[in-house]
């Protein structure tokens, strides 16, 4: 989801240390900051947080692009506000990473030279206004399925990050719903676009939840560790049959015509995506990979005067104080 | 009642059109915090716009709403004032512009919590709230930028120099501004004037800025005779979706 294909890290510790690590993850303690951990827990955390951090970043820039043309007060001010959520959880993010002792000046450096990652759902367009509504109801219900059980994962600064992360992102989802409601029961263009945004965003947001579990091959380190804490096809399927109804209540059409109710086992069964265009998407081949990091390589370099200005001026100030004491 | 509905469009264009300028930041912005702090300076203005063009709405008494108001008239009856509605063009202009604003809207809006009429008492007051916010924000922002390095002083100054000539307009004066303060609903702007000069003199003072002598203004927003013609470019990207499917619920 937010967090795809980490790899967990080979650790070289102490087999005791790691025993007794474990021992306190099994028993549902939380890890702190200042605990000692197995570097590759540390390691695979940083990745896992960073990559959920940069997400938060780049996923703004989506739903940016419509701020400018919503259709009316009310949409645009939900709107900002759900874009500045965002952009608060990136900074509880960054706050949880920089815990584990690195800075957010250097988690943006590796997703600008490609070192560290983001969802891959980002690298897809929004093309109307039934994406704001999409993007919202689909992503944002993706990421509730992937982060609700994060709020009891082992390290205690991610798992406070996302009780609150969770909090409002199902009122996103909520208001992604609505949007998609009032199109529904709208024009016949305002059908269409609807349609047309479930149509595109389907088969990515189920790639959110990363390759099926066959196909994953760092999940059961980090499993063990409460990093993660189900498996990618269970929160898919979770996905599926939470979200299937929803489209029926809306009038709209899932794009799969092989999804079926399994009376047997009580749930869906869909269509995989398309594993090839996922693993396109995330070597850098998506539609708008190379255009989103552009612009947040360009949102840096454009604000670096104005960062360079305030720590310079933070620094006077500092000295000014201590000249005066 | 004429009068009422072209002041109360003056307050919530002006809140409109920033507004929305400020929204262009969104995900850009120079630091995260600085991303957060102009997204709510925006949430803040649409709400106050919304209160605004609300009243005015009301005020004319022919059916349309704050929506109509922002998204189905056109430049010639847009009615902020010109400095607001050119574009952000570096983060230095945008902070400048939203201060030499938000000087003017604090002693403004406190006087506008005297007016007679309750409404604009109400909004004005709920408004100075955010106001009083925005202006520590933009004046902290312009010391540290016009004190920070050489380059940061040089687009500060360039920032200044460039919105100089937008600012007198915010204290124009015409028959519904004389309307407004004979019927007690408003102060004339021109009564605030020494209360933003000190403010703005200190400010840039500090932020070691030189304040451009020219007392030359451009007029023409607020009473919609002549905007800029940026005016136009942003309508056609904010009302985009009301004027391609008309009568459309969103």
């Amino acid at each position: 989801m937010y967090a795809q294909m980490v790899k967990s890290e080979a650790t070289k510790d102490d087999p005791e240390q790691l025993a007794a690590f474990q021992a306190r993850i099994d028993a549902g303690e939380k890890i702190e900051p200042k605990d000692w951990m197995p570097e590759g827990y540390r390691k695979t955390l940083i990745r896992q947080v960073g990559q959920h951090a940069h997400s938060e970043i780049v996923g703004q820039l989506p739903e940016g692009n419509w701020i400018t043309r919503a259709p009316t007060l009310e949409r645009k001010a939900n709107l900002l506000a759900k874009v500045q959520d965002e952009a608060g959880h990136g900074l509880y993010l960054y706050c949880a990473a920089e815990t584990l002792g690195v800075s957010r000046d250097e988690m943006t450096q590796m997703l600008l030279d490609g070192r560290m990652k983001y969802s891959s759902i980002f690298n897809y367009p929004t093309l109307t206004w039934a994406d704001m509504g999409a993007v919202g109801w689909l992503v944002d219900g993706a990421a509730i399925m992937n982060q609700v059980p994060l709020q009891r994962t082992s390290y205690g600064p991610y798992a406070r990050a996302m009780v609150r992360v969770c909090k409002e992102e199902s009122f996103h989802q909520r208001q992604g719903f609505h949007i998609m409601m009032a199109m529904v029961k709208g024009t016949a263009e305002q059908k269409r676009m609807a349609q047309d945004a479930l149509n595109r965003f389907w088969y990515p947001a189920l790639m959110m939840f990363g390759p099926s579990d066959k196909d994953s091959v760092h999940s059961s380190q980090s499993m063990a560790w409460k990093i993660k804490m189900n498996t990618n096809d269970e929160l898919r399927q979770k996905f599926v049959d939470e979200t299937v109804p929803q489209a029926e209540y809306l009038g709209l059409t899932i794009p799969d015509e092989d999804l079926t109710w399994n009376e047997e086992n009580g749930q869906y069964d869909f269509t995989e995506p398309d594993w090839n265009e996922f693993f396109d998407v995330i070597s850098g081949n998506g539609p708008c990979n190379v255009d989103r990091l552009s612009a947040r390589q360009k949102a840096w370099d454009d604000g670096a005067w104005v960062r360079d200005a305030m720590n310079a001026h933070a620094e006077k100030k500092a000295a000014r104080k201590l000249a005066a004491e | 009642m004429k009068h009422l509905f072209e002041f109360l469009l003056r307050q919530g264009d002006n809140a409109l059109v920033l507004g929305h300028r400020t929204s262009e930041w969104c995900g850009v912005a120079p630091a995260l915090e600085e991303d957060i702090a102009l997204a709510n300076t925006a949430l803040d203005l649409i709400g106050q716009t919304q209160l605004w063009l609300g009243y005015a709405a009301e005020v004319e008494g022919k059916g349309r709403s704050a929506n109509d108001l922002a998204y189905l008239r056109d430049v010639y009856d847009f009615r902020n004032i010109l400095m607001l509605e050119v574009p952000n063009e570096d983060f230095g202009r945008t902070l400048m512009r939203q201060f030499l604003f938000d000087a003017f809207q604090v002693p403004w809006l406190t006087a506008l919590c005297g007016s007679s009429d309750k409404r604009v008492a109400d909004f004005s007051g709920k408004s100075l709230k955010e106001a009083n916010y925005h202006l520590d924000r933009s004046a902290e922002t312009v010391i540290a930028l016009g004190n920070g390095t050489e380059e940061s002083n040089t687009r500060m100054q360039a920032a200044l120099d460039y919105l100089w000539p937008y600012a007198g307009e915010l204290f124009g004066e015409d028959d519904t501004d004389q309307a407004m303060q004979a019927a007690g609903i408003a102060v004339l702007p021109a009564s605030i004037r020494n209360d933003w000069d000190t403010k703005v003199q200190g400010i840039l003072s500090d932020a070691s800025l030189r304040t451009p002598k020219s007392t030359f203004a451009h007029f023409g927003g607020r009473s919609g005779f002549r905007h800029t013609e940026h005016l136009g470019h942003m309508l056609a990207t904010m009302q985009i979706l009301q004027r391609s499917y008309p009568g459309a619920v969103w």
